[in-house]
């Protein structure tokens, strides 16, 4: 098998220094919509030249590189022992390349490991086996910030009036974006997931927020749900890092999972403008990022 | 834009008002999660008695913040095996965790400013108005433009507490923040708060 941790080490490299251009576009045209010399304004421009300047010199554009979560389709046959020991290797370079901080902490000693690898859930690593023979990983550093401002809620909840249903998530995801004030470095991004257990719900809430900005729901009721979340969480008037204004949100994803009969569970993981997800493809010798 | 200089006099502090846009220039320190449970508990509340270098650490950070600044962040550091350590990334992290703390913080050590992120709540926005200090937002995420503003580390206290957590001395010259929350009982926070809470009622009307 190929030794990739090199390829690995630029994936983390790139989603840690350079946004996506999906995100950036979303970014600079909310900077039109604030007004001229306001705080929330001058938030985005200020915003703007760090992406810029963390581009150019090539390092981090948040000193809090969060989570790195891995998410591995490979082609049958693939080690993912080998895989994740390349993958762990790639992480402790890029921290000691400061293109990553070191953020993997003992929860009972307080100890930091000191190079981003901890027990078996840390880095998070999602393998997923395809057929073909294309090796794709999405990587996505999630900051705690915004980590901290995530919500699950258990539907119905009487206190928002939410029922089982696309209006009940309305109401609870409009509530977890007011929760969330600034908190999570607005404007953020939605990811919300409905249905699945406690556990699978947030993974899903977090595997959606791997979608381009711009793209559809290609299932309608879910696309207009994303549209209404967009519109009224902008409407909220929190506005860049919670000075008011315009933007709150860059975009809004949904996805529905399976649950059980019992449980109706609501999932929002809540992404940062700082949103770094990039995606590496391996076809035979050929590298590509995106 | 207004140009201040640490340590920052009361007058100083008084004349501040939410909105104002400031540079803050310098000597201040890094400090959040670990560092202030660490004084809180020591030195504050004495739950515990002092150990190792605490004593020591305590008297260094005790100067600097007298009339200064501490800056709720977690660095990306350069030069960690060398000692000759640069600041690479370095934005505010979430201040509401220091919350239970600040207060007390800030009148232990007569702290003048709190740079963070999020906004503080209650408690804090008091002990503005009584020691008295401001609120001082740096724009979340924006970590390697803010990193050109330290212009020198001059050290470290607590590495044991990890690089995010260790208390880093730092140089800075035109360090870009807004104040959010001043020394008259005024928070952007809590107005955004209000606000947004007016409209979340009607959109779930």
């Amino acid at each position: 098998m190929l030794n990739l941790t090199d390829k690995f080490l630029e994936l983390v490299r790139l989603a840690a220094t350079s946004l996506p251009p999906d995100v950036e576009k979303a970014l600079r045209e909310s900077v039109e919509k604030e007004e001229p010399s306001s705080a929330s304004r001058g938030a985005l421009e200020t915003i703007l030249k760090n992406v810029e300047l963390a581009r150019e010199k090539s390092t981090p554009i948040c000193q809090d590189t969060g989570t790195p979560i891995f998410y591995v389709h490979y082609p049958q046959g693939w080690s993912t022992i080998e895989l994740k020991a390349q993958i762990r290797e790639a992480v402790v370079e890029a921290t000691k390349l400061t293109y990553l901080r070191p953020n993997a902490v003992n929860s009972v000693t307080g100890k930091n490991t000191g190079d981003n690898t901890g027990d078996e859930h840390y880095p998070t690593i999602h393998f997923e086996e395809m057929e073909g023979n294309t090796l794709s990983v999405d990587l996505m550093l999630k900051g705690g910030g915004c980590e901290n401002v995530g919500a699950q809620y258990k539907l119905p909840n009487s206190k928002l009036d939410a029922g089982r249903d696309l209006e009940g998530v309305r109401r609870v995801v409009l509530d977890a974006v007011y929760q969330a004030q600034g908190k999570g470095c607005a404007p953020g991004i939605l990811g919300v997931a409905i249905g699945g257990d406690r556990g699978s719900s947030f993974i899903a809430s977090k595997e959606t927020l791997l979608r381009q900005l711009d793209d559809k729901n290609p299932d309608a009721e879910l696309a207009a749900l994303e549209d209404t979340l967009f519109e009224q969480a902008n409407q909220l008037g929190i506005g860049p890092m919670g000075f008011g204004g315009e933007t709150t949100v860059l975009g809004a994803k949904v996805k529905a999972v399976h649950r059980l009969p019992a449980s109706y569970f609501v999932s929002i993981s809540y992404m940062c403008w700082a949103y770094r997800r990039r995606k590496m493809t391996v076809i035979g010798d050929n590298v590509i990022y995106a | 834009m207004q140009k201040l200089t640490i340590p920052i006099s009361d007058d100083h502090i008084r004349s501040l008002k939410v909105g104002d846009s400031v540079t803050l220039n310098g000597t201040m320190l890094t400090g959040r999660d670990a560092v202030h449970k660490w004084i809180f508990d020591t030195f504050i509340e004495k739950k515990r008695a002092p150990e190792g270098d605490d004593q020591e650490v305590y008297e260094a950070i005790k100067q600097i913040l007298e009339g200064g600044v501490i800056y709720h962040c977690g660095p990306v550091v350069a030069g960690l095996d060398s000692g000759d350590y640069k600041f690479v990334a370095a934005g505010p992290t979430t201040s509401t965790r220091e919350e239970p703390y600040q207060a007390r913080v800030m009148q232990h050590f007569n702290l003048k400013g709190v740079i963070g992120k999020g906004g503080m709540a209650g408690n804090t926005l008091a002990a503005c108005r009584d020691v008295p200090g401001v609120y001082f937002h740096a724009i979340g995420g924006a970590a390697t433009l803010i990193a050109q503003s330290v212009k020198e580390v001059l050290g470290v206290h607590k590495l044991d507490f990890g690089v995010p957590e260790a208390i880093w001395v730092l140089q800075v010259e035109e360090f870009p923040v807004v104040v959010t929350m001043d020394s008259h009982g005024s928070s952007i926070h809590d107005e955004v708060d209000q606000k947004s809470k007016k409209i979340l009622d009607s959109l779930l009307a």
